[in-house]
């Protein structure tokens, strides 16, 4: 399994990185992320005139510059099966092989992994060094910051294999899954603005989900007195948060699993496994 | 005498497969095109939750980001018009201009090129095919983001909105085919660069505020994309304060557009005749780096 993930990883990466060479690349990384930041950035300031001091920019901003991760894990690994069912036309190949093929997609996540933690950091640099961000990196909860991360983007990988099986069902032009889904959860993780900001039906939905937790702890560790100042989960301490997060991964864990396992039986019986499709 | 007699069959034969030919093979070629793109959306039924509903919830997020930081209703009406257009960005990145390059990888782009059509009819096809799905996708949103958000429209002239959404899908579209002739050259770049044009096109279009926040050199630059003055110009029309808040006005926004349609257009059908050739040339069009 770890040979399989080490070279899925490393194939990903290929794909992803060798059509330019790296300066282009670089720009590539850059221009998305920064131009995704400065929609919000240019909205909050029509708004509020530019007020960057108030606590309700930091936490628009970092969510955002986080969710990065939501939209590119979920992407890379169900886009994962398009390429190779419809573009390389391998994974009938790589199907039948004696790996694991739920630990090829991931290792195939790997590379947008990557490509998203270079975006995540120039997108925060960027608010830095241009909007006054404060983040003092002494003051930073550096095992808070990392342990959440790493779970969070374990998370990601579950959700990711999800939409993979799903992936395996649907034709070549829902090839957009991954970002549709991430754009909606958008909606419900409390990403750019507080769950009190959404009708009482809907804010439990985001209750229900990881990522609301995970952006928390995320802002927690790096700015903990603004975080704290928005009533959403004001009322839980770090640990238990940390410990929704951990429960909810596991669910989602067991249940990316069993969805996937259920839909690869459903894309045998009905001879999608090779199927190519094109409008 | 064989019941097949070429004397009793030519007829029928003739009358059934006749060969076309100048502008009637030109029409049957754009209704072939845009047929694949029209079934294609009823034999995958999901497209309606994923192309629709999932979407709506995204432009929802921008809403209650506005609501967040207590802007104006109006731009509430801002967010959905401008969600419901990026419908059409993204048709026409995804399915004109990059779709050559796909056609390639497939392998249908040597039999577009072999077949007696030309290929503006094969990308006019793609392109109204693709405008007439992506319009009902729009047309959900809108609806559905006014209904749930109580957008308020005040219509000061429903011909001239009229007139500035064809006028904005015509210029854009014949962006997209001009583009895709750009595509023929390119391999694995296409979806790259795709993927990069999205987010930027966002922000310099004004989808989510308006263009006149943005500099005016830069809003003047960004009036190339087609979307952002048809944008700024439904904006202006159909929302009490959106003349205040537009960019120019709407009789040089209809102007430039009309100038934008022509340029595109004819832009397309000469670089794609160009890139056709130089693609020939350089024996890119079945060529497949991967």
């Amino acid at each position: 399994m770890l040979r399989t993930f080490r070279l899925s990883a490393w194939l990903g990466w290929q794909i992803e990185s060798n059509w330019a060479d790296p300066f282009l690349f670089a720009i590539y990384s850059m221009v998305k992320p920064v131009s995704g930041a400065a929609i919000l950035v240019v909205m909050y300031s029509v708004i509020t005139n530019a007020d960057f001091e108030s606590p309700i920019f930091p936490y628009i901003y970092l969510g955002n510059a986080f969710y990065i991760y939501v939209g590119q894990m979920m992407t890379g690994i169900s886009w994962a099966v398009i390429d190779d069912r419809e573009h390389y036309k391998t994974l009938k190949y790589v199907y039948v092989a004696p790996i694991h093929f739920p630990t090829y997609l991931f290792g195939r996540g790997v590379a947008r992994f990557i490509i998203a933690t270079i975006s995540v950091v120039i997108t925060i640099l960027f608010g830095l060094i241009f909007l006054g961000l404060d983040i003092n990196p002494a003051m930073v909860n550096w095992p808070l910051f990392l342990g959440s991360l790493l779970v969070g983007v374990l998370m990601l990988a579950f959700l990711g294999l999800i939409l993979a099986g799903l992936m395996l069902l649907l034709a070549h032009h829902m090839w957009s899954l991954g970002e549709a889904v991430a754009g909606a959860l958008y909606l419900f993780s409390g990403a750019i603005f507080p769950l009190e900001v959404l009708p009482p039906a809907l804010r439990w939905v985001g209750y229900a989900m990881p990522l609301t937790y995970w952006l928390e702890l995320l802002r927690r560790s790096l700015i903990g007195s603004v975080a704290e100042a928005f009533p959403t989960l004001a009322n839980y301490s770090n640990t238990q948060i940390f410990g929704i997060l951990l429960g909810l991964t596991a669910f989602f864990g067991v249940l990316s699993f069993v969805v996937f396992r259920f839909c690869e039986h459903g894309a045998r019986e009905r001879g999608l496994i090779d199927v190519v499709t094109n409008y | 005498m064989s019941r097949f007699s070429s004397s009793v069959i030519t007829p029928v034969v003739y009358r059934h497969f006749r060969k076309n030919t100048g502008w009637r093979l030109f029409i049957q070629s754009v209704i072939a095109r845009a047929y694949p793109r029209l079934i294609g959306q009823q034999r995958e039924k999901s497209w309606m939750f994923f192309d629709v509903f999932l979407p709506l919830l995204a432009v929802s997020a921008y809403v209650f980001v506005y609501r967040a930081i207590q802007a104006p209703e109006e731009y509430v009406g801002f967010v959905v018009v401008g969600g419901a257009m990026t419908a059409f960005w993204m048709n026409v990145l995804w399915s004109m201009s990059s779709q050559l390059y796909w056609e390639k990888e497939q392998g249908n782009l040597a039999l577009y090129i072999m077949a007696p059509n030309s290929m503006m009819s094969i990308l006019l096809g793609m392109a109204l095919g693709g405008l007439v799905a992506t319009a009902l996708r729009a047309t959900v949103i809108i609806i559905f983001g006014s209904l749930l958000f109580g957008v308020d429209y005040q219509v000061s002239s429903y011909w001239q909105l009229f007139l500035i959404f064809i006028l904005a899908m015509v210029a854009l579209y014949g962006m997209g085919m001009m583009t895709a002739s750009l595509f023929l050259l390119l391999s694995r770049e296409a979806w790259h660069l795709s993927n990069l044009a999205q987010e930027p096109v966002y922000l310099l279009s004004g989808f989510y505020f308006p263009i006149k926040s943005l500099n005016f050199w830069v809003a003047l630059g960004a009036s190339m994309i087609p979307l952002t003055l048809g944008l700024d110009a439904m904006r202006q029309l159909a929302f009490p304060s959106g003349t205040s808040l537009g960019f120019l006005s709407v009789g040089v926004e209809i102007a430039i557009l009309v100038v934008l349609c022509f340029v595109f257009l004819l832009g397309a059908k000469w670089l794609l005749a160009y890139m056709e050739k130089l693609a020939i040339r350089e024996g890119r069009l079945t060529e497949s780096r991967r």
